[in-house]
């Protein structure tokens, strides 16, 4: 019985100490972020508390002279776009891909299954020739049609989905008249919602994240989002560690936000994502 | 030959009574459909995927600078350049360390997703902690961890609480600063390893663990002959993941260090000689190797694991 409870509380006192590496380095950013200048520079240690808990001069700061609206204006621009674009594009191939026989079918799905393998990294030498080329570079389009073009977990995802929806449902409606745009449109797509649900958060939270392809593909400063725009922080507030953690901050909190409020459809999302 | 007139033969005869053969509009209108729906994700698939593969291909074999509209073939010379030069092949070494950091956090996560797959009080605030950092915006995570290892940042003051006082730089030799960005690297995709070996224990059903309790088996003997064989289709795929984003590793070295004091990557470097240093050829040279190692280590895992699941039609 002992040995039990001995063992019991290892294995609490690892999970706290867990919980502790996990949140310190994000709590003392957050501490950090409500110091005045002052107050960090008379070395206040990392883990004391700051003079005023209300200080938010830092954040305005971020806000304003940082360029953290137009980073937010512009992330939620690509966002909806390439995030409803990947929702049609996977959608539309898993219903052609499932419900239709066609000449080279197993082609097509040859060269979507491939495509997965490739990581995107290894290609962009090549890739920026080409988004190049249709004069796409530096513009919000470049990050719109990356993302929406190379997604193929989505499509995964979405194929799987449309295998569960019955057959039987085309059919009738097919009898009643309706066409193949008309059953994608009226049966198949809101049959799909946990589907979408899924490549929305998941694709959502992958493109709020990004920083490989803005900073890339969009090196003006007016055309940056929050991952380019946070990381030019580095140049103008090399010193002050306080107004670059309130930018950290700000980028970090509505992921937390979104994460609190939709925790479940996160977890099972990003299982799918990954086992595919 | 005979094969595809006896199929095309056997699709004639309908499986099901059908009223009347469709007219000939009807029967194109039928076979262009699939089409118009999968034109878009083919052409998008096929010039953001396909045709930089074979451009990369095409320039590696070349001097190209990626401007001029000059460019030589100079054969196989970049591989060779890649391969023989010391300081461009270092860089793989540098992924030694982001390796061995995979196996200690793959370690870690299959350690807490077991014992957040048992009654533990707080576990879904366990849980979450552990995978939240898998969601945060990795330029935010660079400066988290940025002011963390600084000279008395974080680290340096908790330190000092235990009664250790150093004045370590940790990102200033090559040794320590691949060691505390591998640690970020743990610290930041433990959750997502946690996260699919609690779905995969959580799948196992439930009456397995009363009948091994009942036959007196303990925590550890449960682990072992239950937990660990319903995992391992997700282990494989974890330690795959593991290896392609170890050679791959780019974001948090980058945004923390920029590639100094011997923390460049692979990607880094392939990044600074394409954009840099104009030298598309050599870079692409690189790429391709990339890929093709990341090929390799993925067709043995699909040989290892037949995963049913990844066939689609």
């Amino acid at each position: 019985m002992t040995r039990r409870t001995i063992s019991r509380a290892l294995v609490h006192l690892s999970l706290v100490a867990a919980t502790a590496v996990v949140l310190l380095p994000l709590v003392v950013v957050l501490l950090t972020s409500l110091k005045s200048e002052k107050e960090m520079a008379n070395t206040s240690g990392a883990l004391d508390l700051p003079d005023d808990p209300l200080n938010l001069h830092n954040y305005v700061a971020a806000f304003q002279d940082g360029g953290m609206l137009s980073a937010f204006t512009n992330t939620a621009i690509i966002l909806l776009v390439s995030v409803g674009g990947t929702v049609l594009i996977g959608s539309m191939t898993a219903y052609a891909i499932d419900r239709f026989t066609f000449r080279f079918k197993k082609l097509v799905v040859a060269l979507f299954l491939t495509a997965a393998l490739v990581p995107g990294v290894t290609t962009q030498v090549a890739t920026f020739q080409i988004v190049n080329s249709f004069g796409m570079f530096d513009s919000l389009w470049a990050p719109i049609v990356l993302y929406m073009g190379t997604d193929i977990v989505s499509i995964y995802i979405f194929l799987q989905f449309v295998r569960s929806i019955p057959i039987s449902l085309d059919e009738s409606a097919r009898l009643d008249g309706a066409n193949a745009f008309t059953i994608y449109r009226k049966i198949i797509f809101p049959l799909l919602k946990p589907a979408t649900a899924t490549v929305v958060i998941v694709k959502g939270i992958t493109v709020y994240n990004d920083f490989y392809i803005p900073f890339l593909y969009m090196p003006s400063e007016d055309l940056g989002v929050i991952s380019t725009s946070l990381f030019r922080f580095k140049g103008p507030y090399a010193a002050h560690w306080e107004v670059i953690s309130a930018g950290a901050v700000l980028v970090i909190l509505p992921t937390l936000i979104v994460f609190l409020s939709l925790q479940r459809f996160i977890y099972n999302g990003f299982m799918r994502g990954a086992t595919r | 030959m005979t094969d595809t007139t006896q199929k095309a033969a056997v699709e004639v005869t309908p499986a099901a009574p059908v009223p009347a053969p469709a007219s000939r509009r009807t029967r194109t209108w039928r076979g262009v459909t699939p089409w118009l729906f999968l034109i878009a994700p083919l052409a998008l698939l096929i010039t953001f995927t396909y045709a930089p593969i074979v451009n990369m291909l095409a320039y590696s074999f070349t001097d190209w600078d990626g401007v001029s509209p000059v460019l030589h073939y100079t054969g196989a010379e970049n591989y060779q350049e890649v391969f023989t030069r010391p300081d461009l092949f270092e860089v793989f070494w540098v992924s030694g360390y982001y390796l061995a950091a995979s196996a200690v956090q793959i370690v870690l996560a299959l350690y807490f997703a077991t014992v957040l797959s048992f009654d533990v009080r707080f576990r879904n605030f366990f849980k979450g902690v552990l995978f939240f950092p898998y969601l945060i915006n990795g330029v935010a995570i660079g400066f988290v961890f940025l002011y963390f290892f600084q000279d008395g940042g974080t680290l340096d003051s908790v330190l000092s609480l235990f009664g250790v006082h150093t004045d370590h730089a940790w990102l200033g030799t090559p040794a320590s600063a691949n060691t505390s960005l591998a640690g970020v690297s743990v610290w930041r995709y433990l959750g997502l390893n946690f996260v699919l070996f609690l779905g995969a224990i959580q799948s196992i059903p439930g009456e397995l663990y009363e009948a091994a309790e009942l036959d007196g088996a303990g925590r550890w003997n449960q682990f072992r002959y239950i937990i660990a064989p319903g995992i391992k289709p997700v282990l494989t795929l974890t330690v795959i993941l593991s290896i392609s984003g170890s050679l791959s590793v780019f974001e948090i070295p980058y945004i923390m260090t920029g590639g100094a004091t011997g923390t460049e990557t692979f990607v880094i470097q392939t990044v600074n000689l394409a954009f840099r240093f104009n030298k598309t050829g050599l870079a692409s040279a690189a790429a391709v190797v990339l890929l093709l190692i990341i090929l390799l280590v993925t067709w043995v895992q699909r040989r290892l694991v037949p995963d049913d699941k990844v066939d689609l039609v």
